[in-house]
């Protein structure tokens, strides 16, 4: 339900840009990391929602999950983790270190233009 | 169409508030705690015992963060610990710029440890920075052993684990719940995670969460 926080701090930067570039945003593109658990379809949701009536009214988002990497303690590989198993896919060593997790981020807008 | 790169990070609002309060309670010497659950593990009465008990020891202040009712602060007023409700009107987690109205409210000079009670959830509150020097994230056995395996999240953000009502084991079996399960899923994610089996009813196993926090509010206040 956190989608919802987020979603009005993406519709105040992207409406920002919007004015700042005078066009219509038609597409935004998103990345975020494993720890920031967000859920597309609520946050898609809860952005339409809240975009309606303004400038950003049907404004696509698109977002990218990224992966959390780790550090093998033992083999000195980076590797991605799952946390159903969460062990280095190089040596199967279970001493790793978690390495930071991406930000949320708003990558791109795209702009109507003419 | 015309594309636009923004590259711009979507919290940084509220991000730039946690730096604030974290450098303001640095400044100060002040160690804060985020303390996130789910709702109905017992923080409250973890709070209201380890206030009591420490009274003499440590002086905390609380902000409370609830959907509605000042339920909790009037607990925490009952100790005569400084307490500051903060309803989110339906919002699911507490958010920085509502912890630095928290803290402009309480007498932190007067303070060595400022606790933040997070809205009960498990979920949204570890996305959120408040400007807390670490995370306690409490499980009751009431709730299962496989919290930390179907919630990461929190298990590996938190410095401190607090397993609580231990005292429901003992009773004969009401209750199923690994406590070996959980410190194994813990710590696979999150090898440093301290780990205290609580009962804040009964007492048990608090001394060993009190002597942590008294090493943490010492560090933090002869930090140079």
């Amino acid at each position: 339900m956190h989608e919802t926080m987020i979603a009005q701090s993406l519709l105040a930067q992207i409406s920002e840009e919007a004015a700042k570039q005078n066009a219509k945003p038609v597409a935004a593109k998103i990345s975020c990391g494993k720890l920031n658990t967000v859920n597309d379809e609520v946050l898609c949701f809860a952005f339409e929602a809240i975009a309606e009536g303004t400038l950003c009214q049907g404004v696509k988002l698109e977002i990218e999950h990224k992966p959390l990497h780790a550090k093998c303690k033992i083999c000195n590989s980076i590797f991605i983790i799952e946390f159903s198993n969460p062990q280095c896919e190089k040596c199967n060593g279970k001493e790793f270190e978690l390495l930071p997790d991406a930000p949320l981020i708003l990558e791109e807008i795209e702009f109507q233009t003419g | 169409m015309k594309k636009i790169e923004i590259g711009k990070k979507i919290l940084n609002k509220n991000e730039k508030c946690a730096i604030e309060n974290k450098s303001l309670l640095a400044e100060k010497k002040k160690l804060c705690l985020n303390m996130i659950s789910s709702p109905g593990s017992g923080k409250t009465t973890i709070l209201v015992r380890t206030i009591t008990e420490l009274k003499e020891k440590i002086k905390i202040g609380v902000i409370e963060g609830d959907i509605q009712t000042d339920i909790d602060a009037e607990r925490i007023r009952a100790t005569e610990a400084p307490a500051v409700q903060i309803n989110t009107e339906g919002a699911c987690h507490l958010s920085a710029v509502q912890i630095s109205r928290g803290l402009k409210n309480l007498p932190v000079d007067d303070l060595d440890l400022i606790i933040i009670e997070n809205v009960g959830n498990l979920v949204c509150p570890s996305a959120f920075e408040l400007g807390e020097a670490a995370k306690v994230v409490v499980l009751s056995v009431a709730e299962g052993d496989d919290k930390p395996a179907k919630y990461p999240g929190i298990f590996v953000k938190s410095k401190v684990l607090l397993i609580n009502k231990i005292d429901l084991l003992a009773s004969g079996g009401q209750v199923d719940f690994d406590i070996e399960r959980v410190k194994t899923d813990a710590r696979r994610l999150n090898k440093t995670i301290k780990i205290f089996p609580i009962s804040a009813k009964t007492g048990q196993g608090m001394a060993d969460w009190y002597d942590w926090l008294a090493k943490n509010v010492e560090q933090c206040r002869t930090r140079t």
